[in-house]
C-alpha cells in the first residue's frame, strides 16, 4: 500500500506552509536594510550559525527560558514543541528503517501506522513501538495542560493568558485535534491488527473488544490528516505564525541586528514570531497593581498583526522594560512600542485573504505629519569653561534635597564644576522622545549640546537617570557622561570623598531608566554598601519593579500610578529598612509619596556620611569662591 | 440612671459637642489626646474674617466644658470602638476600657504636612514654613527670617495639598484662600514696609464677609494676587528664595525672589482618625475623611447606630460650621438614646 486520499488534506497544508516560509523569508530578507542583509549572510555563513542552531533547540524546542522561570509551563511548551519534533524525527527514521522504501514522502513516516499496520509485534520493532508511544504521550500530557490553561490559567501557574480571535480558535482547535486523533487512528488500528505499545496497544485492544476497530480506523486517519491540514494553512494568519517566524528571528539576532528606531522587516518578524504566550501580561506592573489588562506587549504585537489602530496600548505603558526581560523569544518590545508611539494614530484597516497572508510591507507605518517645533526664544548664552558639567534636570529641581545633596557632594570632592542649570534650564528631551516626537526633542538636545561643547568640560554628571539615557545615547558629546551614583562610586574610589559609615539598615530601588535602561545595577549599590548596611529586597537588578511615576504613560490616572507605587513601597519596605533608597527623582517623589518610610536618594545618604573637614570654611562666603582661593595660593 | 456619651476628640467640634449634651443632661466624657483640650485653636493667633483673638473662642468652649457632668480625660488616644448590644467599649492606645450608650467622633483634621511636596523645599530651605508656623510667629509677635532678619518680601502659596491629584487630594481645603488673605493682611501690619504676593489657581471667597476682607486686602493693605501655581523653589546664592511660576493671567512665565515662602497647607483627614475609623468599622470615602450615612440629611450619622461624627472628621470646615455641626450631632444623639 504506497497511497491513500486520506493524506491530500495533510500533503497540501506541508507543501502551502513550506513554501510560504520560503515566500515569507525572501521577502523579508529583500526588506531588510543592506547592512543588516550584510549582517544575516555573515551571520547565517559565519561563527554565530552554531549558536543560532544552539538556541533554536534550547528556545524554540526546550523552551528552556520559559522552564526556568514557570516550570508547568515550560513543560507545556516544551511538550508540543519538542515533543513533535522527536515525533517527527523518530517517525522519518522509522519510516526509513522499517517501511518499505528509504527516503520516503513526508506522509509515509506521518501515517507510518496506517501503512504498516503489522509493525511493531516484538523485538526491536516493539521496542520502537514503545519509543514513539512514549513521545506521544509527552505530547498529550502537555496538550492536556494547554487545554487546562486555556480555561484556568492557574494550573500553569499563570495568572492572566491571552484572549483569542475566531480564526486562532480554529487555528488552536485543529492543533488541539492532531495528536487525540493521532492517538485514536494508531489505536484502533493497532487494535485491528493487535500491534502498538502501551498506549495505542492497549487503547487499540481496550477499543478493540466493543468496535469494530478496522472500519473505525479510517475515519480517524482522514481527521488527523485534515486537523494537520487545516493547522499548516491557516498557520500564517494566527499567532502559530511563530513557529516559523522565530527561526529567522534568533539567526537574525544573532547576526547583530537590532530594532533600531525605523520600521522595517526586523520589526515585522519579532511581531510575528510572539507567541502570546502571556508572561508579559503576568510580568506587567500595570496588570497585578493597577488592573489594567488588555495593553500588555502581547496585544500590543497582536493589534499590529491584525492591522489595529494600537495607539491607545502603544500609549498605556510605564516603559520599564520588565517584559523585555521576561520574554522568553527575547523580542525587543519596549523599542518596537516606540516605534508604534512614533507613528502616532493608525488607520485600522479591512483586510482580504490575500492581504492577511501578504500584509502590505510599505505602508506598514505612516510617518506623522511634520510639525513646526520653534525653540526660538531659548536664551543662548556663554557657561564658565569647566572640567565636569552637573545636570540636575527638571525632575531634580523638584526635589530639592537631592540637588543640594549633590552640590555638597562636588563641593568636598573638589572637582572644578559647573552647575549648568542651577538656575533653570532646559529640557533634556527625552520625555519628548518618549511621547514619540523626535524631531520636537531634537532642538532641545542641539540647544543642550552647544552648551556643553562650550563649557570645555570632560565629564557630565546627571542625577537624573532619564537624562543619564537620553545624554549617552541620543547627544553626540565628546564628554564621559555619569549618572551621579558612577560619580560618586568614582570620587569614594580615587579617594576625594571621605565618607562616614551610617548605621543604618538600606533597602534599594533600581529606577527603570537607569537599570534595564542603561544598565546601571552596580554603582548606586556599591556607593550605598559603602555608607550602610544595604539590604535584599527579592527584586534586584533586572527584576526590580517600576515606581509607577513613568512619563512614559500618559494614559493611566494618578490614582491607577499611585496604586503601582503603593505596591512597590509595600514590597521594598517589608523588612523595615530604615531609607528606602533610590537614584532618580522621579522614583523618590513617587515612592515618598507612598510609604511612611523615609525614602532618599543614594546622593542625600552620601551628603549626610561627608566627613566634614577640620577646619571650617567661612560660611559668609560662597563655597565655589573658597576653594578658588585655595587654588590660587596654590 | 443617666446615660452616658463619650466624645473622641477635644477641639472644636468635641468640646462644643460635650457643652452641649451636658445641658440636656446626660454624663459625658471628653476624651483628648494632647495635654489640653483645644485642638488646632490653641495654635491660631486671630481668626477670619473678623480677626478677632482666637482665645475668645477658646474661652467660650472651656467655659460650656467646665463643672460638672463633663470628664475632660487628657493625653489619651482612643484607638478603637466596638459595640456590644447598646453598649460601646471603648479603649485607648495604653489598652484602658471605658463604656458609654452612645458616641461622638470629633477626631478633626491635620494639616497637610508640606514636606511631602519636596518641590516648595519646607524642611530644605530655611525661610519656607506653612501658615501654622506664621501663626506661630504672630502670636509671639515677631515675623523674621532664620538670620533674624526681617523680611521684605513674602510669598504665599494657596493650595498647597489640596486639589493636588499627585498628592491623593482632589478636593479643596476651601478655608486656606481666606486664611491666605487674613495672613497677609497681618503681614502688612506687623511689617508695613513688606511686599506680600500670594499664588492662587482660584480665590474661593465663599464664606460671609470673605470675598470683603479679599476686597480689604487689596485696596487697603496693597496685597498682590498673581493667578498661578508655584511650580518649583530653589534658594540663590545670597539666601533668598527664587520661585518658578506662571502668571496666568498675563500668560507668561515668572521667576521671582522672595525672602520667605508661606505654604497654606490645606486639610486631611486625621492620623487618629483614620486608626481609630479603621479597627472600628467606620467607614471613608475616597478623600479620606468620614463618610456620613447622607450628606443632606445625615451629616452627623455614621454607618454605625450610636455613633455620631461633628465636625471636620468629615470634610474641612470653618469653626462656624463646626460649631454647628456639633451641636446637630448632639440632637441625633438624643434621639438615638430616647430610642434605646
Amino acid at each position: 500500500m504506497q497511497f491513500d486520499p486520506f493524506v491530500i488534506p495533510f500533503n497540501i497544508g506541508l507543501y502551502f506552509i513550506l513554501i510560504y516560509a520560503v515566500v515569507r523569508s525572501v521577502i523579508w530578507f529583500n526588506d531588510l536594510s543592506r547592512p543588516d542583509k550584510l549582517r544575516l549572510q555573515r551571520g547565517f555563513f559565519g561563527k554565530t550559525f552554531g549558536q543560532s542552531i544552539k538556541e533554536i533547540f534550547l528556545e524554540s524546542l526546550i523552551h528552556r527560558k520559559i522552564l526556568k522561570s514557570n516550570p508547568r509551563l515550560g513543560y507545556m511548551h516544551m511538550s508540543l514543541a519538542f515533543g513533535w519534533f522527536l515525533l517527527i524525527l523518530f517517525g522519518t527514521i522509522e519510516a526509513d528503517v522499517f517501511g518499505a522504501h528509504h527516503l520516503n514522502a513526508p506522509y509515509k513516516s506521518i501515517f507510518f501506522k496506517f501503512f504498516n499496520p503489522e509493525h511493531g509485534r516484538a523485538g526491536f520493532e516493539a521496542a520502537y513501538s514503545f519509543l514513539m508511544d512514549l513521545i506521544l504521550a509527552f505530547i498529550l500530557s502537555g496538550l492536556l495542560l494547554a487545554v487546562i490553561k486555556r480555561f484556568s490559567s492557574k494550573v500553569v501557574g499563570m495568572k492572566k493568558t491571552t484572549k483569542l480571535r475566531v480564526l486562532d480558535k480554529v487555528a488552536l482547535t485543529s492543533l488541539w485535534l492532531i495528536f487525540p486523533s493521532r492517538l485514536l487512528a494508531e489505536s484502533f488500528t493497532s487494535g485491528a491488527y493487535g500491534t502498538g505499545s502501551f498506549l495505542t496497544g492497549s487503547l487499540g485492544s481496550v477499543l478493540a473488544s466493543f468496535l469494530p476497530a478496522q472500519e473505525m480506523a479510517y475515519p480517524f486517519w482522514w481527521l488527523y490528516s485534515l486537523s494537520l491540514g487545516t493547522f499548516f494553512i491557516l498557520l500564517p494568519l494566527t499567532r502559530y505564525m511563530h513557529i516559523p517566524t522565530e527561526l529567522f528571528l534568533i539567526f537574525a539576532r544573532n547576526s547583530g541586528i537590532k530594532t533600531g528606531d525605523q520600521p522595517g522587516a526586523f520589526r515585522e518578524i519579532q511581531i510575528y514570531s510572539c507567541s502570546s504566550c502571556g508572561i508579559c501580561i503576568d510580568a506587567c506592573q500595570l496588570n497585578f497593581s493597577a488592573g489594567i489588562t488588555n495593553i500588555q506587549s502581547a496585544y500590543l504585537m497582536k493589534g499590529i498583526r491584525n492591522n489595529e489602530n494600537v495607539s491607545d496600548i502603544a500609549f498605556n505603558c510605564l516603559m520599564c522594560g520588565r517584559c523585555d526581560q521576561k520574554c522568553p523569544v527575547g523580542i525587543e518590545l519596549t523599542p518596537l512600542r516606540m516605534l508604534s508611539r512614533r507613528a502616532g494614530e493608525t488607520v485600522e484597516s479591512e483586510q482580504t485573504i490575500l492581504k492577511k497572508y501578504f500584509p502590505d510591507r510599505k505602508s506598514v507605518l505612516p510617518a506623522r505629519p511634520a510639525a513646526d517645533p520653534s525653540y526660538t526664544f531659548l536664551k543662548q548664552y556663554e557657561p564658565a569653561k569647566t572640567d565636569v558639567i552637573y545636570f540636575a534636570g527638571c525632575m531634580t529641581h523638584l526635589t530639592p534635597a537631592i540637588k543640594n545633596s549633590m552640590v555638597a557632594i562636588l563641593e568636598a570632592s573638589g572637582v572644578r564644576y559647573n552647575f549648568l542649570d542651577e538656575m533653570g534650564g532646559v529640557c533634556c528631551g527625552r520625555p519628548l522622545m518618549l511621547a514619540g516626537q523626535d524631531r520636537e526633542a531634537r532642538e532641545l538636545i542641539n540647544h543642550n549640546s552647544q552648551l556643553i561643547w562650550k563649557s570645555g568640560a570632560h565629564t557630565l554628571v546627571t542625577s537624573c537617570p532619564i537624562c543619564y539615557k537620553v545624554f549617552k545615547e541620543s547627544y553626540y558629546l565628546d564628554v564621559e557622561v555619569l549618572h551621579h551614583s558612577q560619580f560618586i562610586k568614582n570620587m569614594i574610589e580615587d579617594g576625594s570623598l571621605k565618607l562616614n559609615f551610617l548605621r543604618r539598615k538600606v533597602t534599594y530601588h533600581a529606577p527603570c531608566e537607569l537599570g534595564r535602561g542603561s544598565g546601571v545595577y552596580d554603582e548606586p549599590k556599591d556607593v550605598l554598601r559603602y555608607v550602610a548596611r544595604l539590604q535584599e529586597t527579592g527584586f534586584e537588578d533586572k527584576n526590580s519593579l517600576c515606581c509607577g511615576g513613568s512619563l512614559g504613560n500618559i494614559k493611566i490616572s494618578s490614582r491607577q500610578k499611585s496604586m503601582i507605587a503603593h505596591d512597590v513601597a509595600a514590597e521594598l519596605t517589608k523588612d523595615n529598612p530604615d531609607i528606602l533608597a533610590t537614584s532618580c527623582p522621579l522614583c523618590k517623589k513617587t515612592l515618598a509619596a507612598a510609604t511612611t518610610t523615609k525614602v532618599a536618594d543614594i546622593s542625600e545618604i552620601v551628603a549626610d556620611a561627608i566627613i566634614k573637614p577640620a577646619i571650617k570654611k567661612k560660611l559668609t562666603e560662597p563655597a565655589g569662591k573658597v576653594k578658588m582661593q585655595a587654588d590660587f595660593q596654590n | 440612671m443617666n446615660k452616658h456619651v463619650v466624645v473622641i476628640g477635644g477641639g472644636v467640634a468635641g468640646m462644643e459637642a460635650a457643652g452641649q449634651l451636658r445641658k440636656t443632661g446626660f454624663e459625658v466624657s471628653l476624651f483628648e489626646k494632647e495635654e489640653k483640650p483645644g485642638g488646632h485653636l490653641n495654635k491660631w493667633y486671630k481668626l477670619f474674617p473678623d480677626r478677632r483673638p482666637s482665645s475668645e473662642v477658646k474661652e467660650y468652649l472651656d467655659n460650656i466644658t467646665s463643672g460638672e457632668g463633663i470628664k475632660i480625660i487628657t493625653g489619651k488616644t482612643i484607638e478603637k470602638i466596638v459595640q456590644n448590644k447598646n453598649q460601646f467599649h471603648i479603649s485607648d492606645k495604653e489598652g484602658s476600657e471605658y463604656t458609654a450608650d452612645a458616641v461622638i467622633v470629633a477626631t478633626g483634621f491635620d494639616l497637610f504636612k508640606s514636606a511631602r511636596k519636596e518641590e516648595y523645599g519646607y524642611g530644605i530651605y530655611d525661610n519656607v514654613i506653612t501658615s501654622a508656623d506664621l501663626e506661630e510667629m504672630f502670636r509671639k509677635g515677631s515675623i523674621t527670617l532664620v538670620n533674624g532678619r526681617t523680611p521684605e518680601t513674602i510669598g504665599i502659596v494657596h493650595c498647597v495639598g489640596s486639589r493636588d491629584e499627585k498628592m491623593g487630594n482632589l478636593y479643596c481645603s476651601k478655608l486656606c484662600c481666606v486664611t491666605a488673605v487674613k495672613q497677609a493682611i497681618e503681614i502688612r501690619e506687623h511689617l508695613p514696609s513688606a511686599k506680600v504676593f500670594c499664588f492662587y489657581m482660584d480665590m474661593r471667597m465663599g464664606g460671609a464677609y470673605y470675598e470683603e476682607l479679599y476686597r480689604e486686602a487689596q485696596e487697603e493693605w496693597g496685597v498682590n494676587f498673581i493667578r498661578g501655581k508655584v511650580s518649583e523653589v530653589s534658594e540663590s546664592i545670597n539666601n533668598r528664595l527664587v520661585i518658578k511660576s506662571e502668571d496666568t493671567l498675563a500668560g507668561k512665565p515668572l521667576k521671582m525672589l522672595v525672602d520667605m515662602l508661606v505654604l497654606m497647607a490645606g486639610m486631611e483627614m486625621s492620623e487618629e482618625g483614620l486608626k481609630l475609623g479603621d479597627s472600628s468599622g467606620l467607614k471613608r470615602g475616597d478623600n479620606r475623611f468620614f463618610s456620613p450615612a447622607d450628606h443632606h440629611f445625615g451629616s452627623n450619622k455614621s454607618n454605625l447606630k450610636g455613633i455620631y461624627y461633628a465636625g471636620t472628621c468629615t470634610m474641612p470646615m470653618n469653626i462656624t460650621e463646626t460649631i454647628s455641626h456639633a451641636r446637630a450631632a448632639v440632637m441625633d444623639v438624643i434621639e438615638y438614646l430616647k430610642e434605646s
